[in-house]
């Protein structure tokens, strides 16, 4: 029996290792198929504080993940299945038929990239279509690439792009961008980058591989092709609430409902952080806030718990543990 | 050396193309965040199914050639060959259980 199941390994998820793991309650942290989380797939990391000089993202996460190795946490790389948190103990499936169980489990699974919706998408990527331009920027050597999207992230990977591609073009729902100041002015001056301005995409074109977009203009509806060889999607997140769904409450957008300023969801000793809860914020930083808070919630319940009627507790966890491993 | 060879351009064609047993080819390179998380899925499924199933990767960095004969433009991709036929193919970090479901049916 494990006193905490951590489901995620963003900065969320680590931070609330680094914390349970200090409170001697030695988390699982179960790493998911995309360990450390968004931050893995970043380059310069300039506004984490204590980084005077930036970080670059993969080494942060593996600090983190180092620090809460370092008090006792426990990394398994695995992708949980299937999830029963109603009970007081928590049952957590991986999908190869391992069982873990848990007094708490907290939840930090982060978000996934938002896709277009357009035909071609999933078909082409990989051939030109990608979420990822540290991954992928090197095949666009002295090619055109699109950029979509008008956040930090858009900005930093056009930023990036420009130094494999011929020319890169922002292309952006609205008529000025959403990416900080800082951010922004450095793509204005850069020479490499342009912007489609109230421009969305609608058309993904190619066989074999991407060979250009059709945009529409928002405001006059026309239609025009830019060819590209590359497409670089980076307009936003969905929370990965899937798991839970059914059994922790969700709001419309998929976001898990956490109790006031807390991270308690409606079912007891399941805590929620990072971009998981997150609508607003989604920074490295506020994830790594949330998980603190989580670990400390989840120990807080489990000091109650061990005050609580020792009988009682004794008797529903030898009932409720029937047949489950640990 | 780990269960899961290098093959490069020069390679490709005796060691995968000509494999008498299915090939998993694992494209990476050095700069890739999320190749280091397929990485390892690729060794422990190596470990455990090589004896049916032959286990490569492939270094885009230095072997630029076959990513761009076989349309690779995303890394890690992952693609699996059958008598010297590219059968499937997976873009992105995927989990073991998807690169498991990959091949299956060749174990």
């Amino acid at each position: 029996m494990h006193n905490v199941v951590i489901i995620g390994s963003g900065c969320a998820g680590l931070t609330a290792a680094i914390y349970a793991a200090r409170a001697n309650l030695t988390p699982l942290v179960i790493d998911g198929h995309e360990p450390g989380g968004q931050l893995s797939l970043t380059t310069h990391v300039e506004n984490f504080p204590g980084f005077p000089d930036g970080i670059m993202g993969p080494e942060l996460m593996d600090k983190l993940r180092a620090q809460a190795e370092r008090f006792g946490a426990e990394l398994i790389t695995k992708d949980v299945a299937e999830v029963d948190l109603t009970g007081d103990i928590k049952i957590v499936k991986d999908g190869y038929g391992d069982t873990f169980a848990a007094r708490t489990v907290i939840l930090a699974m982060g978000s996934g990239y938002r896709k277009l919706g357009l035909a071609g998408e999933d078909r082409l990527s990989g051939h030109g279509v990608s979420w990822c331009a540290t991954c992928d920027g090197f095949f666009f050597r002295d090619k055109d690439i699109a950029v979509i999207g008008g956040g930090d992230s858009a900005v930093e990977e056009a930023i990036f792009l420009t130094r494999f591609a011929r020319s890169v073009t922002i292309v952006h729902r609205r008529e000025e961008l959403r990416a900080s100041k800082i951010m922004a002015a450095r793509a204005f001056k850069n020479p490499k980058i342009s912007f489609a301005w109230n421009s969305v995409v609608t058309k993904i074109l190619g066989d074999k591989t991407l060979t250009g977009i059709t945009l529409q203009d928002t405001v006059s509806g026309a239609e025009r092709e830019l060819p590209v060889s590359g497409l670089f999607i980076a307009i936003g997140h969905d929370p990965r609430s899937e798991l839970v769904k059914g059994q922790v409450h969700l709001d419309a957008d998929g976001y898990v409902i956490a109790e006031g300023s807390s991270t308690k969801t409606n079912l007891s000793g399941v805590f929620a952080s990072g971009d998981l809860v997150d609508h607003t914020y989604r920074q490295a930083v506020t994830a790594a806030g949330t998980g603190c808070a989580a670990a400390l919630d989840a120990e807080r319940y489990l000091t109650a718990l061990h005050h609580a009627d020792h009988s009682t507790v004794a008797a529903e966890q030898a009932g409720l543990l029937t047949g489950t491993a640990s | 050396m780990g269960a899961v060879a290098d093959v490069t351009d020069a390679t490709f064609d005796e060691v995968v193309l000509k494999s008498d047993r299915p090939v998993v080819v694992d494209f990476w390179a050095d700069w890739c965040g999320p190749c280091k998380q397929v990485s390892p899925i690729i060794e422990e499924l190596a470990n455990a199914h090589g004896d049916k199933v032959r286990f490569v990767k492939m270094d885009t960095n230095t072997n630029p050639v076959t990513p761009a004969n076989n349309y690779v433009l995303g890394l890690p991709t992952i693609q699996v060959y059958v008598d010297g036929e590219l059968v499937k193919a997976f873009k992105g970090a995927k989990s073991k259980s998807v690169l498991l479901g990959a091949i299956e049916e060749y174990l």
